[in-house]
């Protein structure tokens, strides 16, 4: 050992000394910032089901610094008796079950109120009191089948437009790769909002923005080491392109599949007829963002079936989920590995748009792929119209 | 107070209803189930039911509710904290003051009034930061008779600057206005107790509103010559608390602890005069009101004149107003009270008189 790693050693030792005794002299004595006043409390609702008729069931989560202890429950300006599961008291990040025997009427607002020791009054609404559906085989199979309408089906319409594709030349296929990376810049966008919006309603002592943007970015990175791995093996084609594409949609999907089943479990839309039209034209182009870079392979019956599932079927899984149980939090950590999947999809793509067959590189800029972008997002943003925010 | 005996306790020897049963123990919760079902038509009727529930359960941390279906639920889990203030002593509880003559042969009435900041428990669990007069809200109920000397020597141990502003006749500098007790600082209010009738003080120190909010006001009552006929007499104070600061109230109440009188009725006989001394210290909200059920009162406003100005079953107050009423009881059992604002009861605001046959 030299004499240089002794000193390092030394001063390294000498730092975790001074940190250690300084949390312990903090921890003993205070920071001499202490409130003498009533603790801050925090509740978040992460949860309101409506499991029966007269009866309201809340799930919250104390995202605040300091335990709260609800001993109250005013329901629409009332008073109302309540269990708390497991106990009145909840400590920093602690979840608790509170059912109220309430007597909701169907189709109306009730607004609730859980007051604490301290007199803080935390409230929540729902907004449209109706039954939550409860997990039984007929409530999972009209699940499957709205994920299967919303996601596998578009994605394979989408899919089986490979032979007119086929057809294309050069320059059409060209059109087509950069109309789909202006798709997934839109879905990177709109997938990246939803985890945020999501992170927003989930207790604030979770930090979930901070958290979705880093699962985001460890899954971009993740995925551009993995591939720039196989790449330098070879054994990166367009047929793994299309993979990754496949499984980048299908993250958002599951996204857009837990947004689908929680607003229908919630009652906050009535997903009529018309909205899955719209879902299922919004995702036709995902579909179609998937093909384009088989246009230069050949593919399989087996990679259409497959991409398609890949990329549809996280839609069933995400109503299922949405629908029986959503947690905010969760659901923010699967979208921002969605956006990190989508964003990685962009440059594996975009690697194809700026080098030809033979691997020389080309010139970006030509105007079919300017041009098939802004169709991409276009399309993308007309055909979200459709559906509900 | 409870036999009608108009004779004035002094203080320290104050009736607290010590000749009645306990009113907390005596009840049988399944009686309260039944009582409740029985009003189950009642818009408020459901209210018993989920007390029903609970109320053997007292100061356990969690309680089973007994029906998730049904009407049932509504109302506070658990009860208060039985060592805290008591509202139902509170409402017995006339203060005399120490007594002694003038050397014109008039009564003097001495009183100590301490300001203290004070948590107390205003529902079942919640705690509200109130300013108090002597560690309670409302404060000590004074009763004199028309003429006497009221002395009452006010000492400030609170946080913020106080005063104690007495309704009635009295000279200016007396009015707990213009004489501002800093923390720390004592203050002799003296006058004659006149006009006679239901008065309240309160705090008249600005910010107004947070002043009397936060639990400076009491009753003030001062008997006619030679008293009002004997009857059994309950003091009510209508209060509110506005525990989160929001310029609303959480919890309503007579005598500050929501739903305390449908836990621990109030009790009456069958044929007794029964008189209440109802006093509205409600922030916020402009109005109040007071409805008996199965019945109907005599309403003296104000008690300042001896023959009653209506017979109904609902009254009217707006804030700083005040009624003294009087009825009987026809029939046994259980008879609700309560504003007739629903939003308020249900928030607290209700109660139950418990009459048995005499």
């Amino acid at each position: 050992m030299s004499a240089r790693d002794r000193a390092g050693i030394a001063v390294g030792l000498v730092v975790a000394g001074v940190l250690v005794g300084l949390l312990a002299f903090l921890l003993a004595r205070g920071v001499g910032l202490e409130r003498s006043a009533p603790p801050i409390e925090e509740l978040t609702f992460e949860r309101i089901e409506l499991p029966e008729p007269g009866h309201v069931r809340l799930h919250v989560v104390n995202g605040g610094v300091d335990p709260v202890t609800v001993h109250q429950a005013i329901v629409d300006d009332a008073v109302w008796s309540f269990t708390i599961e497991p106990g009145p008291t909840i400590g920093r990040l602690r979840s608790a079950t509170v059912d109220l025997p309430y007597p909701w009427v169907e189709g109306e607002a009730h607004h609730i109120k859980l007051v604490s020791r301290n007199g803080v009054a935390f409230e929540t609404e729902i907004a449209v009191a109706t039954e939550t559906p409860q997990a039984t085989p007929g409530w999972l199979v009209r699940l499957a089948l709205l994920g299967f309408y919303v996601g596998v089906v578009p994605v394979a319409l989408g899919l089986a437009t490979y032979p007119l594709l086929a057809r294309l030349g050069r320059r059409g296929i060209d059109f087509l790769l950069a109309l789909t990376v202006g798709l997934l810049v839109f879905l990177v966008i709109d997938t990246m909002t939803e985890a945020l919006e999501l992170a927003a309603e989930a207790a604030a002592g979770f930090h979930a923005p901070v958290l979705v943007w880093i699962v985001a970015l460890s899954t971009l990175a993740g995925l551009l080491a993995f591939t720039a791995g196989r790449r330098r093996r070879g054994a990166l084609g367009p047929l793994a392109v299309s993979f990754f594409i496949a499984l980048g949609i299908g993250l958002h999907n599951l996204g857009e599949g837990l947004a689908i089943g929680s607003a229908l479990a919630t009652g906050a839309i009535g997903l009529g007829t018309f909205l899955v039209v719209g879902f299922t034209l919004h995702n036709i182009t995902e579909g179609i963002g998937i093909a384009a870079p088989l246009l230069r392979a050949e593919p399989r019956l087996r990679h259409f079936v497959g991409y398609a599932l890949l990329a549809g079927g996280p839609a069933i899984l995400g109503c299922w989920i949405g629908g029986v149980v959503f947690d905010p939090l969760w659901a923010a950590v699967f979208l921002a590995m969605g956006t990190g999947a989508i964003a990685q999809v962009i440059v594996e793509v975009g690697r194809l748009l700026v080098a030809d067959r033979a691997g020389a590189t080309v010139d970006p800029w030509r105007g079919e792929v300017l041009a098939g972008a802004a169709v991409g997002i276009a399309i993308m943003y007309v055909t979200a119209l459709l559906v509900p925010a | 107070m409870s036999d009608g005996d108009p004779q004035i306790p002094e203080t320290g020897r104050g009736s607290s209803g010590s000749d009645r049963p306990p009113p907390a123990g005596g009840i049988s919760r399944r009686a309260v189930l039944r009582g409740g079902a029985a009003l189950g038509a009642a818009a408020l009727g459901g209210a018993a039911l989920g007390l029903a529930g609970q109320g053997s359960q007292a100061l356990k941390p969690r309680v089973e509710v007994p029906h998730i279906h049904g009407a049932g639920g509504s109302g506070p889990v658990r009860d208060i904290r039985p060592d805290g203030f008591d509202p139902t002593a509170f409402a017995t509880r006339f203060d005399g003051g120490i007594v002694s003559r003038l050397p014109d042969g008039r009564t003097l009435r001495q009183y100590h009034f301490v300001a203290v900041d004070r948590e107390i428990e205003i529902a079942p669990g919640i705690w509200f930061p109130a300013w108090t007069y002597n560690g309670g809200v409302p404060g000590p109920t004074i009763r004199c008779s028309q003429g006497d000397r009221i002395r009452v020597r006010f000492q400030n141990a609170g946080s913020h600057p106080h005063t104690i502003h007495f309704h009635g006749f009295h000279p200016a500098d007396m009015d707990g206005v213009f004489e501002v007790v800093d923390p720390g600082k004592t203050f002799v209010y003296e006058f004659d107790a006149e006009p006679y009738g239901l008065h309240l003080y309160h705090c008249h120190t600005t910010p107004l509103r947070r002043h009397i909010h936060k639990g400076l006001y009491g009753t003030f009552i001062v008997d006619p010559p030679g008293g009002r006929p004997p009857a059994r007499e309950y003091v009510m104070v209508m209060n509110g608390f506005d525990t989160d600061f929001d310029g609303e109230n959480e919890f309503y109440a007579v005598n500050t602890v929501a739903f305390h009188y449908m836990r621990h009725p109030l009790e009456a006989r069958v044929g007794e005069k029964v008189r209440l001394y109802v006093v509205n210290a409600l922030e916020f909200d402009l109005i109040n009101s007071l409805h008996i059920h199965g019945n109907f009162f005599d309403v003296y406003r104000t008690g300042t004149r001896l023959e009653p100005n209506e017979f109904t079953d609902t009254v009217l107050f707006c804030q700083g107003e005040r009624h003294i009423l009087e009825l009987e009881f026809r029939y046994p059992g259980r008879f609700m009270f309560h504003a007739h604002q629903s939003e308020f009861a249900e928030l607290g605001w209700m109660g139950f008189f418990d009459v048995r046959q005499g």
